[in-house]
């Protein structure tokens, strides 16, 4: 079968998977954790837990925030340090709550051990059933986006979901949590995926996986035909060609389906498909089946420099650093730390921000590889509305956004910038397109949304 | 920029071989002034701190220019050619990136318009040893003219045939120095195709277009001269691969961009056919550079989700 890919744009960044074949470890305990109230998309979480109380692992310790939102869950057991504020990953200090570790004690409700648990054998599960353990659980997009996943399964009136997508693509360089994860528990991954084909009522699954993965194309595969040979569910593993940004949820939901999500405020049940991370269905999984709140998950540390990079399954609110020296430490000269990848991922300011629900990744990259070179006039090569998977014309975007022509920017689509970075990455003039399109973005989504609040007053 | 300068390679040994000494003299001037130009503009009338010319964009555009020019023109005349190409033609609209025309481009047409005497009289091949004593003769293009002028199709058997015209090699040709040989041209449009550097869209439009209206028109009265000869004549090919092509004066869009090259084929017959200069190439283009803002403004790129389903 020919490999099936997204239809607009699109790049090909050098790969870098140095841990592929890196089987994944599980990271020591911290003396410390740090988890900060807004790990996900929406309102941050409310702590439910004082200085002093005492915590287990799996214990509550900030409930959802309001509807868009997910509660947060110890992942350690100890002792509530203090309640104050950090560094997180945006480089701004936020609200978080500390916990001094002391042994490693589980709630009980959580199931520790290894046995599948299948759908078949559990009937009690109704939809309505797997949808409010999901949300309980404070699962959230897995893949760095952090949208809550219950909300996804619920989706508006006005649209109706066909199919469930995983998505197991992977595409953004050096990453290979995702990889690792369908390796090592790849039956885990299909029962979560069926969990999420009944809790959205739906019989219809993909698995995309891009063709550098073949090795999770064949496992998968095979696993899908003796789980749903008989059953009411079909699962398709869909080999994708190799292209950034495949992972963007439009340009999965493209390249599955053959179906554009239109403009925002459209999403990809517009279209009748639910994306959801492979990490985010073993979340699933484990949530559904194991009674077991999100609070480890699977990340990559990596890095050219890096002696040992490797996959970790780390307990959130580990520091990063921990995560580093147990990869032989940070290298030595000046370094560009990034939680995410080289494309999506976010330059960070310390090495104490602590591993989060969206942390996919903790990439170094050496200064040489980070430093930008110095930005030429633009000869207006159209190299960048050649790749921009959006069908955007970014040079026209960064212009406007540098002579703050918002009105224009909002009509030549800003808004619908994925910010996958394809545009700055092509760039032969090394123009800043990326960084001046945010900030058109985030201006723009800032007068949209005063427009819409004084329209209803 | 260095990928272009590549491409033209073969274009220039062709010119060295078929016009010698005289070619290696106005291709010299023209690239030596352009870089100057660029340079002392930029330092001591916009005072940039930062040079543009290794930027490889002056070579360019002094190459460029002198493959325009026929290669007996005095090196005074070609400097002001210069001047015009880097200083009224770029630095006026601040430089690179900044230009509505073609820099080449509006160094020619200012010199056609300035000096159109020594600006149409082209030297004839194979004169190694000789500059400003060459040799002259009728282009292709003025042997078209003088048909159509004359309501004459016989006049037309003086062209050379198509094979000649591809490589250049007719011993009575004469052109413009680094138009002569479309096969030169060619290889440089193969490797800027295989290199990414430009997309088919302008090259193609502008020779299908040229193409199917020369062949509709010689169809119609056989005083207009066959589409073969019309496309492999003049600065046609020339034009179409390197100058409307140049990035930074033609449409962002591929819609776009065919939009841009069959207009400027279109207005080429137009002006060979019709207008006072048997060529009409670089006019066609400037008119259509002038139109790029207008079609980047309303010709824009499919949006993600616009694709039917």
């Amino acid at each position: 079968m020919n490999a099936r890919t997204f239809r607009i744009g699109g790049i090909h960044p050098e790969e870098n998977k140095l841990t592929h074949e890196v089987a994944t470890q599980v990271a020591a305990l911290p003396k410390q954790a740090i988890f900060p109230l807004s790990q996900h998309i929406g309102a941050p979480a409310k702590p439910v837990v004082a200085k002093g109380d005492k915590v287990k692992v799996g214990t509550m310790i900030a409930e959802a925030g309001g509807f868009v939102s997910a509660p947060i869950f110890s992942s350690v057991s100890g002792t509530v340090f203090k309640i104050d504020t950090a560094i997180d990953a945006t480089g701004y200090r936020k609200p978080v709550i500390i916990i001094n570790v002391e042994g490693d004690d589980w709630e009980e409700t959580i199931d520790r051990s290894d046995k599948l648990e299948t759908v078949k054998e559990h009937p009690e599960l109704t939809p309505e059933e797997i949808v409010s353990r999901i949300k309980d659980a404070g699962v959230v997009g897995m893949g760095g986006a952090c949208f809550p996943t219950f909300i996804k399964l619920t989706p508006p009136p006005t649209a109706k979901a066909e199919c469930v997508i995983i998505n197991a693509v992977e595409c953004e360089p050096y990453i290979t949590a995702d990889y690792r994860l369908m390796m090592e528990h790849a039956d885990e991954i299909l029962v979560g995926l069926e969990l999420l084909m009944k809790g959205a009522k739906v019989t219809k699954g993909y698995i995309g996986i891009e063709t550098n993965k073949p090795a999770a194309i064949d496992l998968l595969t095979r696993k899908c035909a003796e789980v749903f040979a008989t059953s009411e569910y079909q699962v398709e593993v869909v080999p994708l060609k190799q292209r950034y940004p495949q992972g963007g949820e439009k340009q999965l939901v493209d390249a599955v389906i053959r179906r554009q999500v239109p403009a925002p405020p459209a999403i990809p049940v517009n279209v009748g498909a639910i994306v959801q991370n492979v990490g985010t269905a073993f979340a699933v999984y484990e949530a559904v089946m194991k009674h077991k709140p999100l609070f480890e998950r699977y990340t990559t540390v990596t890095g050219k420099r890096l002696q040992h990079p490797g996959n970790f399954l780390v307990r959130m609110g580990t520091p990063m650093k921990d995560l580093i020296d147990a990869c032989g430490g940070m290298p030595e000269g000046d370094n560009k730390l990034l939680a995410g990848g080289p494309m999506m991922g976010k330059a960070l300011t310390s090495v104490e921000v602590p591993i989060c629900k969206g942390t996919n990744s903790v990439t170094i990259i050496s200064d040489d590889e980070a430093v930008r070179k110095e930005p030429q006039p633009c000869i207006r090569c159209a190299k960048c509305v050649g790749v921009c998977p959006m069908g955007l014309e970014p040079y026209l975007l960064a212009k406007l956004a540098e002579v703050q022509n918002w009105e224009r920017s909002e009509q030549e689509d800003v808004v619908s910038c994925i910010e996958c970075g394809s545009c700055q990455f092509t760039c032969p003039a090394h123009r800043p397109l990326l960084d001046n399109i945010r900030l058109g973005k985030t201006t723009v989504m800032g007068i949209i949304r005063a427009r819409a609040a004084a329209a209803k007053k | 920029m260095y990928g272009v300068i590549i491409a033209l390679m073969p274009a220039l040994l062709v010119s060295f071989y078929f016009f010698g000494i005289g070619s290696a003299i106005v291709c010299a001037t023209s690239v030596a002034a352009c870089v100057l130009f660029e340079w002392a503009i930029n330092k001591f009338m916009l005072k940039n701190e930062r040079t543009t010319i290794c930027d490889g964009s002056a070579v360019l555009t002094g190459l460029l220019l002198g493959f325009n020019l026929p290669s007996n023109l005095p090196i005074w005349i070609i400097i002001i050619g210069a001047l015009f190409a880097i200083g009224v033609g770029k630095m006026t609209f601040g430089g690179l990136g900044n230009n509505l025309f073609n820099p080449a481009l509006v160094g020619r047409a200012a010199l056609l318009v300035a000096f159109p005497a020594q600006m149409t009289t082209w030297p004839k091949v194979g004169q190694l040893t000789s500059y400003l004593d060459a040799e002259t003769g009728a282009t292709p293009l003025s042997i078209m003219k003088e048909a159509i002028k004359n309501g004459d199709a016989t006049v037309l058997d003086r062209l050379p045939d198509s094979l000649s015209l591809f490589l250049g090699n007719h011993p009575d040709g004469a052109g413009a120095m680094g138009e002569i040989c479309a096969l030169a041209l060619l290889l440089g449009l193969a490797y800027m195709l295989w290199k990414k550097i430009i997309t088919w869209h302008i090259p193609v439009s502008i020779i299908a277009t040229v193409f199917v209206f020369a062949g509709l028109l010689h169809l119609a009265n056989p005083i207009y001269a066959d589409p073969v000869s019309v496309v492999l004549s003049g600065g046609l090919m020339l034009g179409a691969i390197f100058m409307a092509t140049d990035y930074v004066t033609s449409p962002m869009t591929a819609k776009g961009q065919l939009i841009y090259g069959v207009a400027i084929g279109f207005l080429t017959v137009v002006i060979r056919n019709w207008g006072a200069y048997p060529e009409g190439m670089s006019f066609a283009i400037l008119i259509m550079n002038a139109f790029t803002p207008l079609i980047n403004n309303y010709v824009k790129p499919k949006r993600f989700g616009e694709v039917a389903k």
